[in-house]
């Protein structure tokens, strides 16, 4: 069964066609990774899947049109970690990751001690130190990264969109991150949709890649097919070598010299 | 190694935000002080002794001679308490609906007049006054009906104009229009009022905002849509905290934000539309009281919203007693009062509004 599947599926942002006739498939609990230049649509990709982006097509959630959803149902299928989130800076972190728990309480909006004890435990997973009446505005890049995941992992839905979620990350915060969502994922089965900009990082966490560009999947497939020096090239526009490693395929950029420089 | 690095953490979890209960307190008592002043104070000197007795006396099952005259009576229960009862729901009304504006506009300066309120009502007002309809005293007088319905007209207007803008960015669209809506209320009513200049200064009390009362019309006209407009508002406190992660966020975390935005504002702005039609266009404390709680007691609208109501009350008794007194027994107009506090308070806003 696959968690998340599209057809033919367009976005347009006035004349610009965004997307193209996406065809996507995740399967359920397994991690896939969007890879692509920037601009090729990944973004917009993600917010279609989300609901939060306007879009033609088939968007099917565990076999649903995602169209026959509302907002509320919509959310206890798909948490989404956005780019860039807005962040109430005054607001208090525990109040900002419970903010995931919307589309469980009741017309009044009233916690339970059950809410609370999900998002405290989504903050200790991500290990963000919250202890006094921190406000989101004292978080440093890093954490205020790992908060937003946890206010996603605290939305408590099987599905988790993660757009861009190691930006701003340093390389030792970027592998934790990932190795807390891969083991949130088995430990929950949780489905994750991801999109990535180091090709080396989305090789080793994700089940299975896709690479678009221009709005139109290129290819897609294990790392090992995907991460080929022939493709990175060619859509990225880059100058890379691909070092074969156990632990997958490792992109890394090298510099050409070209015969226009000073030599 | 996650789990022991967390276990002294443990200890010291914190609760969501909540309304302590020595907060609501204090805004009550608050708000008691000031309504006692309120009925106490006046160029008429009546002791406090006797007007809490009085008011004692009325009370069921509890009989106190307070000795004041009848003369005395009339002038704590058909005067000072209408108005100072007024002052309270105008100044929650006031508060209130500019702490859920700035939520929803997720904007530090928004106040309930943003989407064209006073511009509306100021130009119905106009309309009225110029034409000599009524004399603003009243419960059906024209000159209520007319900004009543002067407010709720540009509101419309805004909402339409906004809606039909389709831009991407719906809060902008909005707040664009009320700028457009209000100036074009606001030209025609100068427009209006400069051709009659013999009734400017009765339009410019109206702008300039008074508690004026007669009996307890103008209570029972407003109360209503003051009790359902801040009931409304404060069930959606919760959403509105939602509302700061931006319309897009809100929406992935479940809210129908189109639809928390539209009761919100109708709310906000028809409770404001009734207070302003009889107490005219009373400055600042959307944002005085708001701003206010919002940097001493917390950012959530869980604490904010039931808080603005009793201090936005006290808040307003208070400055129409310092309008009665300072200049006594003339009045200054309590718009001139709130201003006066309103604009120094806004330069703190400013300064310290990266904290919103």
């Amino acid at each position: 069964m696959e968690a998340i599947s599209c057809r033919s599926l367009r976005v347009n942002f006035g004349s610009t066609e965004v997307l193209r006739g996406i065809d996507l498939e995740v399967p359920k609990g397994g991690w896939t990774t969007v890879v692509g230049p920037n601009g090729s649509g990944k973004t917009t990709l993600l917010r279609s899947i989300a609901g939060i982006q306007a879009s033609q097509g088939v968007i099917q959630i565990d076999g649903h049109s995602l169209g026959a959803f509302n907002r509320r149902e919509v959310a206890k299928q798909i948490a989404i970690v956005p780019q860039q989130p807005v962040i109430p800076d005054g607001m208090r972190i525990i109040d900002y990751v419970l903010l995931g728990r919307t589309s469980h309480l009741g017309f009044f909006g009233i916690e339970k001690k059950s809410d609370i004890e999900i998002a405290q435990s989504a903050l200790e997973e991500l290990d963000v130190n919250f202890s006094e009446s921190r406000t989101m505005g004292t978080l440093s890049g890093g954490e205020r990264q790992r908060v937003v995941v946890a206010r996603a992992l605290t939305q408590g839905s099987p599905i988790l969109l993660l757009d861009e979620p190691t930006t701003s990350l340093d390389i030792g915060h970027q592998q934790e991150m990932l190795e807390v969502v891969d083991e949130l994922r088995s430990r929950l089965s949780l489905t994750v949709l991801a999109t990535m900009h180091d090709l080396t990082l989305a090789g080793q966490y994700a089940e299975s890649l896709i690479l678009i560009e221009q709005g139109q999947v290129v290819a897609s497939g294990s790392a090992q097919e995907v991460l080929t020096e022939d493709l990175i090239t060619r859509h990225y526009r880059a100058s890379i070598r691909v070092i074969e490693d156990d632990s997958g395929p490792i992109v890394t950029p090298v510099r050409r010299k070209n015969s226009n420089s000073l030599e | 190694m996650r789990a022991s690095r967390n276990k002294d953490k443990e200890e010291k979890l914190e609760a969501p935000a909540k309304l302590k209960a020595w907060w609501l307190v204090l805004a009550a008592t608050t708000a008691v002080v000031a309504v006692g002043l309120g009925l106490t104070l006046g160029p008429a000197s009546l002791g406090v002794r006797e007007v809490l007795l009085e008011v004692l006396d009325r009370l069921p099952f509890v009989d106190y001679d307070s000795g004041l005259s009848e003369r005395e009576q009339a002038i704590v229960w058909e005067i000072r308490l209408p108005r100072v009862v007024l002052g309270l729901l105008v100044g929650s009304m006031l508060a209130t609906a500019g702490a859920s504006y700035q939520g929803v506009f997720r904007n530090p300066l928004a106040d309930p007049y943003l989407l064209g309120v006073a511009a509306g009502a100021g130009f119905g007002a106009t309309v009225a006054i110029v034409s000599d309809l009524g004399d603003g005293i009243g419960t059906f007088d024209a000159v209520p009906m007319l900004a009543f319905g002067g407010a709720l007209v540009a509101v419309s207007l805004t909402y339409l104009v906004g809606f039909s803008a389709r831009r991407s960015d719906p809060v902008t669209s909005l707040v664009l229009a009320g700028v457009a809506v209000a100036s074009f209320f606001t030209a025609i009513q100068t427009f209006v009022q400069q051709r009659d200049s013999e009734t400017i200064r009765q339009v410019y009390f109206f702008v300039l905002g008074q508690l004026r009362t007669a009996g307890w019309d103008e209570v029972i006209l407003v109360s209503p849509y003051v009790g359902g407009c801040l009931f409304i508002l404060l069930l959606l406190r919760r959403r509105l905290d939602v509302l700061a992660v931006g319309d897009e966020e809100a929406g992935s975390l479940g809210i129908d934000v189109r639809l928390v935005r539209l009761v919100s504002v109708l709310a906000a702005s028809l409770g404001t539309a009734a207070v302003v039609a009889v107490s005219g266009l009373i400055g600042f404390v959307g944002i005085i009281v708001p701003h206010t709680i919002r940097l001493i007691f917390g950012f959530s609208y869980r604490i904010i919203l039931p808080l603005t109501i009793l201090f936005g009350g006290a808040f307003l008794v208070g400055a129409d007693l310092v309008a009665r007194l300072v200049l006594e027994p003339a009045e200054i107009p309590i718009g001139v009062v709130t201003a006066f506090m309103g604009a120094p308070f806004f330069v703190l806003v400013l300064r310290t509004s990266r904290k919103l």
